[in-house]
């Protein structure tokens, strides 16, 4: 049976051969100037090194480009998708398409994975954004498991889902943490504090506890949930989903390494012997819940849960 | 400060006119909010069907009153816009032919569009609509708008997160038109990347159930080996995203200078009140300034008639800068309204100056109300008798839509409004 890619992120480049080990396929690195939300910042030494490491482990490198782009950067993504298909990197991952056309004038062969996070949800647009190039689609966090599997069934793209860690749930260009020291009049501090990391928003009514970070790309609300699905597979390795994520932001260099070697087995049984993973994947749910730091509770995300409008 | 544009202006017996005035752009949330703003002055409207549209909660058009709503457009030459900006689901897609086709038939001239999936299926279904792309794909670069111009596109609306001299740059390199926004509420978020909604509430923002969650309040903490550690004192108000309405009325002669295409009013949601005093106010701005650039001056009583159907305090947002902290509003949560709109006229007797007006809100002998609309200068005007359509004397005008007379000392016309200070 056909296994789903394992993609993970890694924190530095160190961390690049400990994921290897641990069962990871590919890895999605980057630096925040270009890329949204990474879990380690990348620059393009690290790249360079990054891709020589995977490379020897048989992972791949695919580099976030997926930022909303202003006028001011447009010029310099030449040289940067540039650079990044010399160094050999797998693929580009993309939301604005000043990316899709730069790569198309720079480097056409260069694989193009389509990621705006929160705008994938429907099946023609993936196969819209591979006819314009992209040959992976990645699905919005906030659809369920049906409609991922009807996705799949019309895709002709590769689709990747998001299995496992925190999604992002707004993104703002305004300095919203900044801001609001501002409005304190805590002036002396604020450039330093408004980046300082474990910041949350506490919501009284749903006793919610949302990551908060401002960087170059402006202010970043997260879920206060993990998802948490390595008791789920069976129905996307049935359906030949392409790529599983496991997304590391904000998290752990060791949690990150475990949980990646719990998918990994997971999706071994799953899909070479499933009477084995049925026997073991709430065990597997266990021992996560074990590492899970204490403040970001599991939980399925949107695969068991219906929107309205 | 503003740049002079060549390209869109002529000078005529010695003076500088503009001879390409931008197109304003109303919303309107049923047929007779349509009907007020191409009466005040819109030379477009945008309107939501019923389906694939981004305010699930509006009354919305079903296709019958878009056919009429176009039909009574045609008659003063102005535009319909139907937004069909959702980022549809699987089950989205069924249904979305007929309704394309049934939008080309009702003879509207085109369609804001942020999904892929509806910007290629109207191409195929119904290729005479007009595809305009949503704020909702957050465009903000000129690369961007290249790719989609190459799509076929006729129009993008730019991303809230733009400033003018980005949408300079833009204007430079790419030829297609913009349309951008000058008045309204608008989100915190990049348009389109915000679910904090689907999170909070199980309702998707991106197809129309947006519950608002930037405008509550929340704490914020830091953890720190552990331990919780507020970052607010006790006089703090809470953290709040909440951003000030934008209100660009000073910047309308920088946009227009800068060839914009269309400027955009938000608010399908408001009342005939708040569409007629907004759309009054920039027609005459962008009327003056295009007739008499190098002599206008932003009169004050614009910026008061604004501010009396204002629902926040108001800010330029991205077009004049990065906006800061006195752009967001802290610890506020009511809404500000300083007037009510008691009355609209439906008719005027220059024999006996009685108005024949239907009532929108209480109101009785003895008040001071003010009358205004595209024919007339405001006006106030006391109240003295009020009488109800059969002729009997009330103590008051005490229900909504009652038919009631009294007299009024200057001339007024049909779809004047009579608003009353609090």
């Amino acid at each position: 049976m056909k296994k789903p890619e394992l993609l993970v992120t890694p924190i530095d480049v160190a961390h690049i051969r400990d994921l290897a080990e641990a069962g990871a396929d590919a890895v999605m690195i980057g630096e925040q100037r270009y890329g949204l939300r990474l879990a380690g910042e990348f620059k393009r030494e690290d790249i360079v090194e990054a891709v020589k490491i995977a490379h020897q482990h048989n992972v791949k490198v695919y580099v976030a480009m997926n930022a909303i782009f202003h006028n001011d950067k447009v010029d310099e993504l030449g040289d940067y998708v540039k650079f990044l298909a010399d160094t050999g990197v797998d693929a580009i991952v993309f939301g604005d398409p000043a990316v899709l056309m730069t790569v198309r004038e720079v480097a056409p062969h260069m694989k193009l994975h389509w990621n705006t996070e929160t705008t994938a949800t429907n099946w023609y647009t993936c196969n819209y954004w591979g006819r314009k190039g992209a040959k992976r689609a990645v699905l919005a966090r906030e659809i369920n498991m049906d409609a991922i599997i009807e996705i799949k069934e019309h895709a002709e793209v590769e689709i990747e889902v998001q299995v496992h860690g925190m999604t992002c749930m707004f993104q703002s260009k305004r300095s919203l943490i900044g801001n609001y020291f501002e409005y304190q009049g805590k002036v002396m501090e604020i450039e330093k504090r408004k980046y300082e990391k474990g910041m949350f928003l506490y919501d009284k009514e749903r006793d919610n506890k949302y990551p908060i970070f401002e960087d170059e790309n402006g202010t970043h609300i997260m879920s206060p949930n993990d998802i948490c699905i390595i008791d789920e597979l069976e129905e996307m390795i049935d359906a030949e989903i392409d790529s599983f994520k496991i997304d590391g932001i904000l998290q752990e260099r060791e949690y990150i390494t475990e949980v990646t070697k719990k998918y990994r087995l997971a999706i071994d049984l799953c899909a070479e012997n499933r009477e084995e993973y049925r026997k073991v994947k709430d065990q597997l749910l266990a021992e996560i819940e074990e590492i899970q730091p204490k403040h970001r509770p599991l939980d399925t995300g949107f695969f068991f849960k219906e929107t309205v409008y | 400060m503003i740049v002079k544009n060549d390209k869109i202006s002529e000078i005529i017996n010695g003076k500088r006119v503009i001879t390409k005035k931008p197109e304003l752009l109303a919303p309107a949330g049923n047929l007779e909010k349509l009907k007020v703003a191409i009466l005040y002055g819109a030379d477009a409207v945008f309107i939501g069907g019923q389906e694939y549209g981004l305010r699930s909660n509006a009354d919305n058009f079903t296709l019958e009153e878009i056919a009429e709503g176009v039909r009574f457009a045609n008659k003063y030459g102005a535009k319909i816009y139907v937004t069909t900006n959702i980022y549809a689901h699987n089950e989205n897609i069924p249904g979305l032919d007929k309704y394309l086709k049934g939008l080309e038939e009702a003879g509207v001239t085109g369609i804001i569009v942020a999904d892929p999936l509806i910007i290629e299926t109207a191409r195929r279904i119904a290729p005479k609509l007009e595809v305009h792309l949503s704020t909702q794909q957050s465009l903000t670069n000129w690369k961007a708008v290249q790719f989609w111009k190459e799509e076929g596109l006729e129009r993008v609306v730019l991303a809230r997160e733009t400033s003018a001299e980005e949408i300079r740059e833009i204007k430079e390199k790419v030829d297609i038109e913009i349309e951008a926004f000058i008045h309204g509420a608008m989100c915190i978020a990049y348009s389109g990347r915000c679910v904090l909604s689907n999170h909070m509430t199980a309702r998707d923002s991106n197809r129309g159930g947006c519950c608002q969650s930037c405008r509550w309040d929340y704490d914020l903490y830091k953890l720190d080996s552990g331990k919780e550690i507020a970052l607010f004192d006790e006089n703090d108000a809470p953290f709040a995203m909440s951003p000030k309405d934008l209100n660009l009325i000073q910047s309308i002669p920088k946009m227009i200078e800068l060839g914009i295409d269309s400027l955009k009013i938000e608010g399908r949601m408001k009342s005939i009140h708040y569409v007629a005093t907004v759309v009054s106010v920039y027609r005459k701005v962008i009327d003056a300034y295009c007739a008499d650039p190098d002599n206008f001056v932003i009169k004050k009583e614009w910026l008061e008639e604004l501010d009396k159907c204002a629902n926040r305090d108001t800010a330029p947002a991205f077009f004049e800068g990065v906006p800061g902290y006195k752009e967001q509003m802290f610890g506020v949560h009511s809404k500000k309204t300083t007037y009510d709109f008691v009355g609209l006229v439906l008719d005027y007797d220059k024999e006996t100056k009685m108005v024949i007006l239907q009532q929108r809100n209480f109101f009785k002998p003895g008040d001071e109300v003010e009358f205004f609309g595209p024919q007339i200068e405001n006006f106030t005007q006391k109240i003295e008798k009020i009488w109800d359509e059969d002729g009997n004397e009330l103590d008051a005008a005490r229900h909504p839509l009652q038919i009631v007379k009294f007299r009024v000392d200057k001339e007024v016309f049909p779809y004047n409004m009579m608003r009353k200070g609090h």
